[in-house]
């Protein structure tokens, strides 16, 4: 249930991030999620891919510089309180959550999280009933 | 193996070499270079007062200056038609400065490339590519005439078309590489990016470096890159053009071929001599010399030297590694900076690649100092804050190194200028 996150560092330069979506659409590597946050001299861009592995080789090779680490996603009902009980569980365990992003389709919400102890996390929310997708189930 | 049995005499053998060859070069440059000879006359010295090796001190200097001034033939200690070869360094500013060999000059030459080619550990098995550019620059052909003195396989590539190089490189199953430190690390990175390993793909073993100065860090990440022993000359074309010394295997500094060369340390701005072991600016005078012997000539270039006898067997000095260039210093904000520093500080964290650019500018008749540097590849980092910690980090240790706050630009890896020759890091557009 651990999933493969890259990490790019785009320079604040404009087409840095069209060079990213060109490398990977050109190779058949479809984008699951995303995310992007910039200040004003450098962004990073999150993904979450197809082929995690190929990816990564093929944005090193195209001259960037990229990161690849373990996150969490889980799955909850598209509905009030859902993500505050998700939330709540993991900082009763203690466990710290570093950044997050989410998207919700239909009946479900996805949230993509990177804590301070992925395995850990996983335990404590299977335990407490609460829904993790694995990699091949984003979409 | 050691080449030559100069290489490791008693230190009173050698004297006793190196002031009959001081006197003569003396006399030598006395009679035949009016330039030098004026020089002397002004300072009231004459050839006879030459007697000990102490007595060079009395010498004046000579310079770069003196070369561009008496361009392009006016030192030269030999009637022309003895010049069988020219070569010219580039001249950033105005006229290059021009050298001259006369025949026995090209073997003596071929004999210090010889000596440094085998303290360095090349032997008759190996293939050298040399990836130097040929032509007016000394590097290749001095490379190039030593190496097959040595009985070694020559394969001169020259320098560019990198993507041959390593072809030519691979189906030759070349050994050693003669470049420079930065084309060695360019050639790395397009071996990886068309897909070669260096270290498993390819039989390269050792490396002879030299044409500009690198970091220790340098030098490790070639060797961890191309898993090869990266070694370094010393020369200046001025004084015959690489050659004049060289690393042995224990990488204890660079043996100087002092019956050759006569190496002094001295204080840039006052002249004075100063003890082995401190730092200072490297000066030498030619003792075998024909076409243009120099006389206390101020390579600008600031080292030690260290005289005790090397575990190689050696008992010539040792250089330091060149700490930065009395030419090279810049002036920012009236404080002294060597880009040798900027390399120091950037290559001490992994998360930067080795290429970086300082670029100096004036902004309302104030200095401005940009320091742009590449990520690697590989991101250690994930999250905004770790990526301002390792900001941070740098700025702090480029504040204490340098004492000045430099505007930090870190860039994409592979985006900065790469060279195949000396690598261009300042840019001073002041």
């Amino acid at each position: 249930m651990i999933i493969k996150q890259l990490t790019v560092f785009l320079e604040n330069k404009s087409g840095r991030l069209s060079e990213v979506t060109r490398v990977l659409g050109e190779n058949g590597i479809n984008i699951s999620a995303l995310s992007i946050a910039d200040t004003s001299e450098y962004g990073l861009l999150r993904l979450i891919v197809s082929d995690g592995a190929k990816a990564t080789e093929l944005l090193k090779k195209n001259g960037f510089s990229v990161n690849l680490t373990d996150v969490i996603c889980l799955n909850v009902k598209h509905e009030p309180g859902t993500l505050h009980d998700a939330i709540k569980t993991l900082s009763d365990a203690g466990i710290d959550i570093e950044y997050m992003y989410a998207y919700a389709v239909g009946d479900n919400a996805a949230v993509i999280m990177k804590v301070s102890d992925a395995k850990e996390a996983i335990y404590i929310l299977t335990q407490n009933n609460i829904d993790l997708l694995k990699s091949h189930e984003i979409k | 193996m050691i080449w030559s049995n100069e290489e490791s005499l008693s230190r009173s053998e050698l004297e006793k070499i190196q002031v009959e060859k001081l006197k003569d070069t003396v006399a030598h440059v006395y009679q035949n270079v009016e330039f030098f000879r004026n020089k002397m006359q002004n300072l009231n010295v004459r050839p006879e007062d030459v007697k000990t090796l102490d007595d060079l001190k009395k010498l004046p200097f000579s310079t770069k200056e003196d070369l561009r001034v008496n361009y392009p033939f006016g030192l030269f200690a030999v009637p022309e038609n003895k010049v069988v070869r020219l070569h010219a360094s580039s001249g950033t500013t105005g006229k290059p400065t021009v050298v001259g060999y006369t025949q026995k000059d090209i073997d003596n030459w071929s004999e210090l490339i010889a000596r440094i080619v085998t303290m360095a550990g090349a032997t008759v098995d190996d293939k050298v590519q040399i990836a130097f550019k040929y032509g007016l620059f000394t590097g290749a052909f001095g490379l190039h005439y030593g190496l097959e003195k040595a009985g070694i396989c020559v394969i001169p590539t020259s320098s560019g078309n990198t993507e041959k190089q390593l072809m030519l490189m691979k189906d030759f199953g070349t050994t050693i590489l003669v470049s420079t430190p930065s084309y060695a690390l360019h050639m790395g990175e397009i071996a990886h990016s068309l897909g070669i390993d260096p270290k498993t793909d390819l039989k390269i073993r050792l490396g002879l470096f030299g044409g500009e100065g690198s970091s220790e860090a340098t030098r490790e990440k070639i060797q961890k890159v191309w898993g090869m022993l990266a070694t370094e000359n010393y020369g200046l074309s001025e004084l015959i053009g690489p050659g004049v010394a060289g690393e042995c295997t224990h990488l204890n500094g660079m043996h100087i071929s002092e019956d050759f060369f006569l190496p002094e340390i001295i204080n840039p701005k006052t002249g004075e001599v100063l003890p082995p072991g401190e730092k200072g600016e490297l000066v030498i005078t030619t003792l075998n010399k024909e076409a243009l012997p120099l006389i206390r000539y101020r390579t600008r270039d600031i080292t030690r030297l260290f005289y005790e006898p090397c575990s190689c067997g050696r008992t010539t000095v040792r250089m330091e590694k060149i700490s930065g260039r009395s030419d090279d210093m810049l002036i920012v904000k009236g404080v002294n900076l060597f880009p040798t520093q900027v390399e120091e500080v950037l290559s001490k964290f992994d998360a930067l690649g080795p290429h970086y650019e300082i670029v100096i500018e004036k902004h309302n008749y104030l200095d401005s100092l940009e320091i742009k540097v590449e990520l690697n590849e590989d991101l250690s980092i994930d999250s905004y804050q770790e990526f301002e910690r390792l900001e941070q980090n740098i700025k702090h240790e480029l504040r204490v190194v340098l004492g000045l706050e430099p505007k930090l630009n870190i860039v994409n890896p592979r985006t900065l200028q790469r060279f195949e020759g000396k690598a261009k890091r300042v840019y001073d557009l002041r």
